[in-house]
């Protein structure tokens, strides 16, 4: 088991090695937009010297280098900064943020990920056959349409008048609600990313299974004797993990960085619409700090992928 | 044996194939009758249909084939027209199945244990406690070592032979009355194989299991098998019990495959004292990583001489030929070539150097691109290394096809994929010969094939040899193919050569321990050679010294 641990020290330390070129990228990034932030703070009308006055208080005239420690510096120890706009701590307002947003993604990843399994299985069970195609048609039209459409169907379906579920998730910022309440209110944004995701994952399962049933060890198994549904899940499933975890890894990842339109539409409270919202206002430092959150879910869902798609292989766990 | 109940009854068997939108006919018309406790063994070249009809009698054809008519009659049970699902209660717990590959035919995911107990538990034959004690008792019956704990390992920790016993092990798990072996040792080295068919006769007699041993080893089957049916092209040829199909076949193809091993190439005259090799190895040390696969390793190959090297997996072999080819640069020693020292790494090579040396690969269909005609293939050496063009260089090819004995107007424009194996790997022969080089290595070029193909190709290197004075470093394991080409023989095991010289001193006695080992586990025709080897190494003699080294 040594071995493992050893990987997944590596996968760790390249995963901080990742963090540092994307804060840099980050950073870089902000700074090739055009215009002054002071400029942009104090709107049109302010005198040179206030904007001179709040560039040396906000540090902006020192040399790029320097600035770029300090900031990484600060983030290092948990320090995010203070947001432009309101001057809040940016941690502050990620942190609420990013439960709610990981609410969400948990939410919708408790259904598609059990659907797309099984889905999959039964797909490459009886592949070829009705239900096959019918899943497979269901599924890719489902991510064909732009996902603020699925969103205002869904709503057209099962909010409104007679509806049994609220068309908006503005309650949560409101109060705050508890399990079941939660539930109720999230539900039609969790379904929306659901359906976005369930394609991807149920024809990948199928693909990998599929792809097996060729293998020597298959035939084996059918002559001996074995049900078509135990082949697929006990001999197939098991050599089709690797692939089928890292494309659930990839999805829920979108699931939290990706959420952006279905949480505008349904005005849910996450960092898809935080991040919105301080693009327009130009409120960089919560712009930054919200996306190396999402550089870090990456890397920490794909290092996850890869040690699970490494345990399932004992070829991989168990050494000669 | 026919006093013995029929258990299985084929009859006018049918099997279609699909190519190309197309069914046809690969079985046509095949009546075969197994009684109980009686192995039958089939044998017959590649595309011959013996797999396909083994697989018959489970009532099972794979994708891409049907079962298109006849009957199948396992004890009274109609396997054409019983369900899928009766057909399913008999496969793994009434009939059973070995295949050709261990190494591939088990899980990865499995522990070879819930491999073994799986068949008995799902059919409902033993709980998966006693399935588990079951699979150690015959673990240990198949003489594997550590019966007690080997199931608990994973396939790929186990080694092939084993792999092999393994799987034999799980076949009987339910205790059937019929299991189809498909070539179950044709992977094997040598030395592994004796154990395996030791292994499979003991336990197939200690059950009075009935069987199919399918084969296109006919030294194999007189071993195993009671009867013997000969099949050519899905065919019957001939069917005998196994003494008489050995003394007094009655068909041609028949006594061609008997005869199958005849050719020899004539004694060359001894090397004048003094000559300068063409490929001359010296002191060579080479591996991977910090693991050294080749320790001191010398010899050298002359003009118009086949140099055999010879030994189990993992002896260094391919590994030898690396070296001298330039892929791995030794960590000791050096290659000569016509007396002058090669730079070790292929890429401080002239062209001229890596035109002299050219290879012919084991696996022709992989080594060929699939995309390119042979007209490129062939011409493609020749244009690089002896910057031949247009017209010229359309000769050469025309010139190479006739040498390697295919018409060059029908074959020029071919692609690999409308030719046979054997013309194939031609092709790589004449790939090779387009660089006009003085030295060719041929990597197992002849275990790909049938005996008769392969018989068609030394024949032809033998003549190429004459022509152009090239010097053949041979790799191989199979002893029958050193007999018939090499002029000297390299014995190699775990990266040391353990015997070299001529072929003459080499099958004569007295013998290294290891080389003695080798060649006395290569089959005979003889049905009673297993019997008399394996009394004779529980005595101490033929290479008992050395046993288990196949492990």
């Amino acid at each position: 088991m040594s071995h493992i641990l050893t990987m997944i020290a590596q996968r760790l330390a390249l995963g901080l090695v990742t963090l540092f070129v994307v804060s840099l990228i980050i950073f870089l990034g902000t700074e090739l937009l055009p215009g002054d932030f002071a400029q942009e703070i104090l709107g049109q009308s302010a005198t040179p010297e206030t904007v001179a006055a709040l560039r040396e208080q906000l540090g902006l005239n020192d040399p790029m280098h320097i600035r770029y420690l300090g900031w990484l510096t600060d983030i290092v120890q948990g320090d995010f900064g203070e947001s432009l706009a309101n001057g809040q701590s940016v941690a502050g307002l990620i942190g609420g943020r990013l439960v709610r947003t990981l609410q969400l993604a948990s939410y919708a990843a408790a259904i598609a990920v059990p659907l797309s399994l099984v889905l999959g299985i039964l797909a490459a069970l009886f592949r070829n056959s009705f239900f096959d195609r019918f899943a497979n048609a269901s599924a890719l039209s489902s991510i064909s349409f732009p996902e603020f459409f699925v969103a205002y169907i869904l709503i057209f379906l099962l909010a409104g008048a007679n509806g049994a579920f609220p068309s908006t998730a503005i309650n949560i910022s409101r109060g705050d609600p508890n399990f079941t309440e939660y539930l109720h209110v999230a539900f039609l944004p969790a379904l929306t990313l659901t359906l976005v995701v369930t394609a991807h994952m149920m024809r990948m399962t199928r693909a990998a299974i599929i792809n097996l049933l060729s293998s020597p060890y298959i035939e084996m198994a059918r002559l001996k004797g074995m049900s078509p549904m135990r082949i697929i899940v006990k001999h197939a499933l098991p050599n089709a993990l690797a692939p089928i975890i890292n494309v659930v890894a990839l999805n829920l990842a979108y699931l939290i960085t990706g959420v952006v339109v279905v949480e505008v539409v349904f005005v849910y409270p996450g960092l898809g619409q935080l991040m919105v919202d301080s693009v327009a206002a130009r409120d960089m430092p919560v712009v930054q700090g919200v996306a190396l959150i999402f550089a870090g879910a990456y890397v920490l869902l794909n290092l996850t992928a890869d040690v699970l798609a490494t345990l399932s292989n004992p070829r991989l766990v168990h050494r000669r | 044996m026919s006093d013995k109940e029929v258990l299985l009854t084929i009859r006018d068997l049918r099997i279609e194939g699909r190519a190309d939108e197309e069914w046809l006919e690969i079985v046509k018309g095949v009546d075969l009758t197994l009684h109980k406790g009686e192995v039958l063994g089939l044998i017959g070249e590649s595309g011959a249909g013996k797999s396909t009809i083994g697989l018959a009698a489970m009532g099972f054809a794979r994708d891409g084939c049907r079962i298109s008519g006849g009957t199948i009659d396992f004890d009274g049970i109609d396997l054409r027209s019983a369900s899928e699902a009766k057909r399913r209660g008999l496969r793994g717990k009434r009939i059973a199945y070995v295949a050709q590959s261990a190494a591939a035919s088990f899980n990865p995911a499995h522990k070879l244990i819930d491999q073994y107990s799986e068949a008995p538990v799902q059919h409902g034959v033993m709980s998966r406690g006693e399935a588990n004690n079951d699979a150690v008792e015959l673990y240990g019956k198949m003489q594997l070592p550590n019966p007690d704990e080997i199931g608990f390992r994973y396939p790929h920790q186990v080694s092939g032979g084993q792999l092999q016993r393994a799987m034999t092990a799980m076949a009987m798990a339910c205790r059937p009355d019929l299991i189809i072996f498909d070539e179950p040792t044709t992977a094997l080295d040598v030395t592994t194989q004796i154990e395996v068919l030791s292994a499979i006769r003991d336990i197939v007699e200690q059950f009075d299991t009935a069987a199919i041993y399918i084969t296109h080893d006919l030294a194999v089957v007189a071993q195993m098998a009671d009867k013997i049916k000969v099949l050519l092209k899905g065919e019957e040829v001939e069917e005998a019990d196994t003494r008489t199909m050995l003394n007094a076949p009655t068909q041609d193809y028949t006594k061609s495959l008997w005869a199958v091993r005849s050719h020899a190439r004539p004694e060359q005259p001894p090397i004048e004292a003094g000559t300068t090799p063409v490929v001359s190895v010296k002191g060579v040390t080479a591996g991977y990583g910090t693991l050294d696969v080749l320790k001191n390793i010398n010899f050298d190959i002359h003009a118009r001489r086949t140099v055999a090297v010879v030994g189990e997996s993992g002896s260094g072999k391919s590994t030898t030929a690396r070296v001298i080819t330039g892929l791995l640069p030794p960590r000791e020693g050096e290659i000569q070539f016509n007396g002058q020292t090669l730079p070790a790494d292929y890429r401080n090579r002239t062209k001229d150097q890596l035109r002299q040396a050219q290879m012919i690969y084991q696996m022709a269909d992989t080594a060929l691109n699939p995309k390119q005609k042979l007209r490129e293939l062939i011409g493609r050496p020749a244009q690089m290394y002896l910057g031949l063009n247009g017209k010229a260089l359309e000769e050469r090819v025309r010139n190479l096809l006739d040498l390697i004995e295919l018409e060059p107007d029908d074959y020029i424009d071919r692609l690999p994929s409308e030719l046979s194996g054997g013309q194939k790997q031609r092709i790589g022969i004449a790939r090779a010969l387009a660089a006009e080089p003085q030295f060719i290595i041929c990597d197992e070029v002849t275990s790909a094939l049938d005996q008769l193909v392969a018989e068609g190709i030394l024949k032809l290197l033998d003549k190429l040899q004459a022509e152009f004075d090239l010097a053949y470093m041979f790799i191989t394991h199979d002893l029958a193919t050193v007999k018939s080409i090499a002029d000297e023989v390299v014995v190699m095991k775990e990266g040391v050569v353990v015997e070299q010289g001529p072929k003459s001193e080499m099958f004569q006695p007295p013998h290294d321990p290891y080389t003695e080992l080798l060649l006395s586990s290569v089959p005979e025709m003889d049905p009673d050679w297993l019997d008399k080897l394996l009394e004779e190494r529980a005595a101490g003699g033929a290479g008992a010294a050395v046993e288990g080294a196949g492990n």
